[in-house]
Parts: C-alpha cells; sequence; structure tokens
C-alpha cells in the first residue's frame, strides 16, 4: 500500500504499526506505550499540582484544574446521573475524560504525532471498564432477573413481539454496546490520524516544480485539520465519557 | 464504518481492530494508575476544599444576614426612638401652650381680682371720703346755720343741747324734702 505506482506514501495501517524501541525480558516496548505511560504521568503530575495542595483560594493552576474537575461532575455526571447518585461515579468519569483527552491530545503534538487512542488496545481497555461498572452495577441494582430485563428492555405490554425485542435488545445493549463505545473513539481518532499523515506527507511529496501550489493547499490543510482534529479530540472524550454516564443511567433507572 | 474496517483490516497482517495483548496490559496500568490517584487522593483532597470554600463563602453569607438583620433592629430602633422623641416634643409644646394658656388666664384673672380690688378700695375710699364730708359738712352747715341764726335772731343760740336738735331736725327736714325730690 506504500508504493502505488507514484512511489506518493501514502498513510495506511502500516502509520499504525511501531517497531519496538525497548524489549524488556520479551516485552517489546513501543512509542505508543510510552506515549500512554507519559498521558498517565502528565495528568496524575498536573493535577497533582493543581489538587495536592488545594487552597480554599485557589491559585492559577488550581483554578483550570478546578475549572476541568468542574466540567467533568457537573456538566457531565451530575447532568446526567443527578448529584445524589452521580457523586460515586465522578472520579471514574473524571478520570476517563482527562486520560482519553491527553491520549487524543498526542496527534498533534510535534514529536508524538499520534493519538494513543487509536490503537484499539487503550479504547477497548477504557470501555471494558465501563462495561463491567455498568454491568455490574446492572446487576445489583435489580437482582439477577431483575438486571437481565433492564438490560434487554423487557415489558409485557410488547406482547408477541417481546420475545425478539429483547433478542435485539440484548444484542445491542450487552454484546454491541461495548464494542462501539471502544470503537466509536478509536475510529475518530484512527480516520483523523490518517487525514494528518495525509495531509502532512502531501505537503512534503507535492513540493516540486509545478505542483508546488498544491502543496500549500495541502499545507493549509493540515493545519486546518489539526485545529479541527483538537476539536474531535475534546468532543470524543467528552462523548466517552457521556456515553459511559448515559450508560450507568439506564443500569440505575427503574427498568422500563 | 466499522464493518468496512473489519473487511478493509481482515486483508492485512494485523486487523487495528484486534488489541494486541501488551498494548491491553500497558493501557490497563496506564489508566488504573490515573484512576487510583483521583479516586484516592486528588478528588477527595478539592472535594474537601470545594466543601469548605462553600461552607465559607455560606458562612459569610450568614454573617452578612445576621448583620442586615442586626442593622435592621437597630434602624427600627433609632426610628422607634425618633418617633418617640417627636411625640414626646410635641406633647411638651401641647404641654407648654397648655400652661401657657392657664397662666394668662390666671394673670388675667389675677389683674382681674387687683382691677375689682382697686376699684373697691376706690370706691370704699370715696364713701369713707363722702361720708367724712357730709359730717363735716354737716357740722359746718349746723355751726353756719347756728350762726346765722344767731345773728338773725339776735340771741346766741349756745345751748348744746337745743343747738344740736334743732340743727338735727333741720337736717332731717333737709333729708325728706330730697327723697320726695328723687
Amino acid at each position: 500500500m506504500s508504493d502505488n505506482g507514484c512511489g506518493f506514501p501514502a498513510p495506511g495501517l502500516h502509520s499504525f504499526l511501531f517497531q519496538p524501541i525497548a524489549t524488556v525480558g520479551g516485552f517489546e516496548f513501543n512509542k505508543v506505550m510510552l506515549l500512554a505511560l507519559i498521558t498517565t504521568l502528565l495528568v496524575v503530575t498536573f493535577f497533582y499540582a493543581a489538587f495536592g495542595k488545594a487552597k480554599v483560594v485557589p491559585g492559577k493552576l488550581q483554578m483550570v484544574g478546578e475549572a476541568g474537575y468542574d466540567f467533568v461532575r457537573r456538566g457531565i455526571v451530575y447532568e446526567t446521573l443527578g448529584k445524589k447518585e452521580g457523586e460515586k461515579y465522578v472520579p471514574l468519569m473524571v478520570s476517563l475524560f482527562f486520560f482519553i483527552w491527553i491520549m487524543n491530545i498526542w496527534s498533534v503534538i510535534p514529536l508524538a504525532q499520534f493519538p494513543v487512542s487509536s490503537i484499539i488496545a487503550y479504547p477497548a481497555v477504557l470501555a471494558a471498564v465501563v462495561y463491567v461498572v455498568w454491568l455490574g452495577l446492572t446487576f445489583k441494582r435489580h437482582g439477577f432477573t431483575g438486571g437481565f430485563k433492564n438490560l434487554t428492555g423487557y415489558d409485557k405490554s410488547l406482547g408477541a413481539v417481546l420475545p425478539l425485542v429483547v433478542v435485539i435488545e440484548f444484542f445491542s445493549n450487552v454484546l454491541v454496546r461495548p464494542f462501539t463505545h471502544a470503537v466509536r473513539l478509536f475510529a475518530n481518532m484512527f480516520a483523523g490520524h490518517l487525514l494528518l499523515v495525509m495531509f502532512t506527507v502531501a505537503s512534503w511529496y507535492l513540493l516540486n516544480s509545478w505542483m508546488i501550489p498544491a502543496a500549500g493547499v495541502s499545507f493549509v490543510m493540515t493545519i486546518v485539520m489539526i485545529l479541527f482534529e483538537l476539536f474531535v479530540q475534546a468532543v470524543q472524550a467528552y462523548v466517552f465519557v457521556l456515553l459511559a454516564c448515559s450508560y450507568v443511567q439506564g443500569a440505575l433507572a427503574e427498568h422500563h | 464504518m466499522i464493518a468496512n474496517l473489519v473487511q478493509l483490516a481482515a486483508g492485512e497482517e494485523q486487523n487495528p481492530l484486534l488489541p494486541p495483548g501488551p498494548e491491553l496490559l500497558v493501557g490497563t496500568i496506564a489508566f488504573a494508575i490515573v484512576f487510583f490517584f483521583f479516586w484516592k487522593k486528588l478528588l477527595p483532597n478539592i472535594n474537601k476544599v470545594l466543601e469548605e470554600r462553600r461552607a465559607a463563602i455560606e458562612g459569610g453569607i450568614e454573617e452578612a444576614e445576621t448583620m442586615k438583620v442586626e442593622a435592621q433592629s437597630v434602624l427600627e430602633q433609632y426610628k422607634a426612638q425618633l418617633a418617640e422623641a417627636r411625640h414626646e416634643a410635641a406633647r411638651l409644646r401641647q404641654e407648654a401652650q397648655e400652661q401657657g394658656a392657664a397662666l394668662i388666664a390666671e394673670m388675667r384673672a389675677e389683674g382681674q381680682r387687683q382691677r375689682e380690688e382697686i376699684v373697691a378700695a376706690g370706691h370704699t375710699q370715696i364713701e369713707a371720703d363722702r361720708k367724712a364730708a357730709a359730717s363735716a359738712l354737716r357740722q359746718d352747715v349746723g355751726k353756719l346755720a347756728t350762726d346765722l341764726a344767731g345773728k338773725l335772731v339776735g340771741e346766741s343760740l349756745e345751748d348744746h343741747a337745743r343747738q344740736s336738735r334743732v340743727i338735727d331736725r333741720f337736717l332731717d327736714e333737709l333729708d325728706q324734702k330730697a327723697e320726695a325730690a328723687r
């Protein structure tokens, strides 16, 4: 795929494969893993600096941290789950949001230039965490049969179509949901990275003789796409957490 | 879109939708650390501070509320005092007016009394003077009449007893005539 006749090094799946940068006892450590760990370090360091010695009268850093924290807590968790039920899930949602957001942002950071979340493993882990929390909560709240009814949208008034609804709902909620939850984030970042690589490589590739204007267009597109990606990165982090909250809300709700 | 991706990926040596094991492990660890820090340390920390801040703000509001109530009560008190003072002043003025009126009336009465006294005294004086004058006149008239009669009669009517009887009779007659004339 890297050579399609004209020599243009088109981005493809190979753009998402990394040679190990270190091998420790058979464990191949690559760039994405490094970025994932730096993400952890960044998030923890920033919030430790902001909240470690939190004061009633906040400093600048604490104010920024509080704004971010409040955005997730009030803007997402309280909005969907309410203050009383939601409080318990605030730590999970806050860590999800900032972890995902920073993982996404790597996409446009020079030298890194790769969204960690475009490797399916990372969204999958997070979606799995949400899945476990959500299913566990469903059965804890409603018992086994009640939980099952909650998951399948069991409703006697549906009559004859009830078995069909139960099967579809079970399939869509229990089996597909975690998959879509993870893939939504993964695919957005994957596509975004492809676009960025495409325009960046094209800007360079087109930079000769009469194609220079095209290179200019491509370069402008790179800038535009970076701005667009910055937006998408935040939106996808937001959407992921919002969906997680709405799943939890479904589990908390009386079965319908 | 997902199906396309899967299909597209199927041709490749590695499916991008199949998570590699080591990455799963790293992802789990990376997220676990973030979650653990937020859950155990950072969020309790900031929540405590936010709670303190809320309490401080609420305390401030409460304090302001108390002060407002206090100010209100003081204002009310002042207003009450002012009203009372005004009332008192009005009362005093009224009283003074009444007292003044009473005083004037009293003085007028006193003046009246004194005037009447003076008038009465004058009357008495005049009466006394009149009486004195009348008695003096009576004596003088008596003497003059006696003298005149003596001259006319040529005999001295020195005899006192007779003299006074004659004079008295004469004067009585005069009085009677005066009565009759009135």
